[in-house]
């Protein structure tokens, strides 16, 4: 178990994303800081990828800029080596299966380890390749953090049994990116990984952007997850998105305190 | 071919988001019972011969084979098929599968447009909605085959992510899916993606080797020295390897597109430059950097235009039982040219690739040796970027 745990026992977990190097990593470690100060519980780094299948036009955006911007799997290690000298709470990273296969798994999961990272979100490595990852992050104490769908119905509880850190619910169907909406059931979701694994925290992501729906999510569940609306904000922003992604954590962390 | 299900070799699996992962078992659990459902299989027959105009037929290239005086040249004519190529095959298999899984609207990605083409007849057939996603600079090279898909009810959405060629089709139509499964099916136009398509494509396409088989046997009472055929993705390669893999003596060749050539950055050849890694649903080869970021690739062949290759073709290159040989664009160029003057037969630019490599064969090997080549699809579509290639404007 890491200190992944830690993030939920301040009440509701606010969980803020950023890519890695949107628009440059010095902005990013200035803004993980920042966040951090602002109340974020947890931080999700996204590690650049050419082509994420996963994510909606925002994030696809801040994936092409950053890569523009030269950064690269070795130089974002060093920024979470810089960041540790100060930053306490849990990090994890979100890429794709590609940026750590290509790096050699092993020495990937070493390397975040030894730079202080705490878990890993591949949304392209489903339950059935699971085993060809998790286990390494493992032997290195790091979690490898599985999602669950609003289509995964009947696999919800295999994914539960065997979750670690925490279990990142999906709300929607589709990629990232702001919704107006969330119709999806996520109270009977969560139920569902309660009665397979009780010790699990479960947190909600995909289209969650106002301070009411992050309100209305944390009802359900332990934390919330936000990037969309977040890189949006650096992508119009850029280098000046501090004082604006501050704020917006401190609003959302509010929104989900009780 | 496969070992474990789902995989060749350390190859294939299934590298997708957990919303997708039913989707893809209940698209395994209906294959499985349809594929040997008598009742589904004499319906595809049907479909296959009496819409599609199979079997397709073997021709001898007897003016090609003179030239080149080496190995006797055949020719099998996917070209000849409705829609003009051998995708046909594959859309006509999965459209009926989707169909008996209640599905009623198909999305699908493709390169030069004969993927699209083929998947909106399919539709318009079986009386299907249909959506197809087409690289921007796609849409501009393939522009004829853009309205016959719009002609036959589709819808085309132009993809601008990424380089806007193939790849960004396949994962815009990726996340197409992800966003309404339901009533849809993704008819994936090649044997690459998550397990179980590189299966189902690849099973629907072999109705080409079987086909050569049987023809070859009764023209020449034996099998071929070699089978070539061009391989992006891979679909129409498999179909014409997959019924000869466990007969040694014949030498299986996949043309790769090397674009501006293999010591370029300008090159599609998966094989010959990529190494292993995860995209698109399978482990495979892929043109990628140091750190995994996927290669912008090129070839003049928008069907070719893809940074990976199907799981099945990177086992077989592993086990050795395959090779892949890069071919430029400038040999495709040319022997696109070659075989339309010389047998009145104008193939596609990607069929092109195959043709150009066996140019090259046919010279060093004997008379009494047999060489088929694979062509995929029809030229028609090329003749304007072709005629931009040699200098000359022509609008379609």
């Amino acid at each position: 178990m890491s200190k992944i745990k830690n993030a939920f026992q301040n009440g509701k977990a606010f969980i803020p994303f950023v890519t890695c190097g949107d628009p440059n990593l010095e902005t990013t470690e200035q803004l993980i800081r920042a966040m951090e100060k602002s109340g974020a519980d947890l931080i999700e780094l996204g590690i650049p990828f050419s082509d994420p299948t996963a994510e909606g036009p925002v994030i696809q955006g801040a994936n092409l800029r950053a890569l523009s911007g030269g950064v690269t799997t070795d130089r974002i290690f060093e920024m979470v080596r810089r960041l540790r000298r100060d930053v306490k709470i849990p990090l994890v990273f979100m890429t794709y299966a590609n940026v750590v296969f290509s790096y050699g798994t092993e020495r990937f999961a070493q390397k975040a380890a030894e730079v202080g990272m705490d878990g890993i979100i591949l949304p392209d490595v489903p339950f059935e390749e699971k085993e060809e990852f998790a286990p390494v992050f493992r032997k290195y104490g790091m979690d490898f953090i599985s999602l669950i769908a609003p289509t995964s119905s009947d696999r919800v509880t295999k994914i539960a049994a065997e979750a670690e850190g925490f279990v990142y619910c999906v709300s929607s169907l589709g990629v990232t990116g702001v919704r107006k909406d969330i119709t999806t059931d996520i109270g009977a979701m969560v139920k569902l990984v309660r009665e397979a694994n009780p010790e699990i925290p479960c947190a909600i992501g995909f289209g969650i952007s106002t301070p009411e729906q992050a309100k209305k999510m944390a009802q359900h569940a332990d934390g919330v997850i936000v990037g969309s609306a977040i890189v949006r904000q650096i992508g119009e922003l850029g280098e000046e998105a501090e004082k604006a992604v501050s704020g917006y954590v401190s609003e959302m962390k509010a929104a989900i305190t009780i | 071919m496969e070992q474990k299900e789902g995989r060749f070799g350390v190859h294939g699996g299934q590298y997708i988001p957990e919303t997708l992962m039913n989707a893809v078992i209940e698209l395994d659990k209906a294959y499985s019972r349809y594929k040997n459902d008598p009742e589904f299989q004499r319906e595809l027959t049907a479909l296959l011969n009496e819409y599609a105009g199979r079997p397709s037929r073997l021709y001898y290239a007897e003016k090609m084979t003179e030239k080149l005086s080496g190995a006797k040249i055949y020719l099998k004519r996917e070209d000849l098929n409705h829609t003009g190529s051998h995708k046909i095959n594959n859309v006509l298999g999965q459209a009926l599968l989707a169909k008996k899984m209640g599905k009623t609207r198909l999305i699908a990605e493709t390169g030069a447009g004969q993927h699209g083409v083929a998947t909106a007849t399919a539709a318009t057939l079986l009386g299907m909605e249909c959506v197809v996603f087409m690289g921007k600079e796609d849409t501009e090279r393939q522009a004829l085959n853009v309205y016959r898909m719009k002609l036959l009810g589709a819808e085309v959405i132009p993809v601008t992510t990424g380089t806007a060629t193939l790849k960004d089709a396949v994962s815009e139509a990726m996340r197409e899916w992800t966003n309404r499964i339901d009533d849809t099916h993704y008819c994936l136009g090649s044997v690459m993606g998550p397990h179980p398509f590189p299966t189902i494509v690849r099973d629907f396409q072999a109705v080409i080797s079987r086909e050569i088989k049987e023809q070859i046997l009764e023209k020449e009472g034996r099998l071929p020295d070699a089978v070539i055929a061009c391989v992006g993705g891979g679909s129409n390669a498999m179909g014409a390897f997959y019924n000869f893999i466990g007969d040694s003596s014949v030498r299986l060749i996949g043309c790769e597109a090397a674009g501006r050539g293999i010591d370029t950055f300008e090159t599609a050849a998966t094989i010959n430059t990529g190494k292993l890694g995860i995209f698109h649903g399978m482990k495979s080869y892929f043109c990628q950097d140091e750190y995994g970021q996927i290669a912008p690739v090129y070839s003049i062949s928008a069907g070719l235009d893809y940074p990976g290759i199907g799981p099945e073709h990177a086992w077989l290159h592993d086990i050795g039982r395959a090779e892949y040989v890069a071919v430029t664009d400038e040999e495709a160029v040319n022997a696109f040219e070659y075989l339309s003057k010389t047998e009145g037969i104008i193939p596609a630019i990607e069929s092109a690739h195959a043709v150009a490599y066996a140019m090259k064969l046919a010279p060093q090997m004997d008379k009494d040796k047999i060489i088929v080549i694979n062509i995929s699809g029809r030229g028609d579509k090329d003749c304007a970027a072709i005629a931009r290639y040699r200098g000359e404007n022509i609008y379609e």
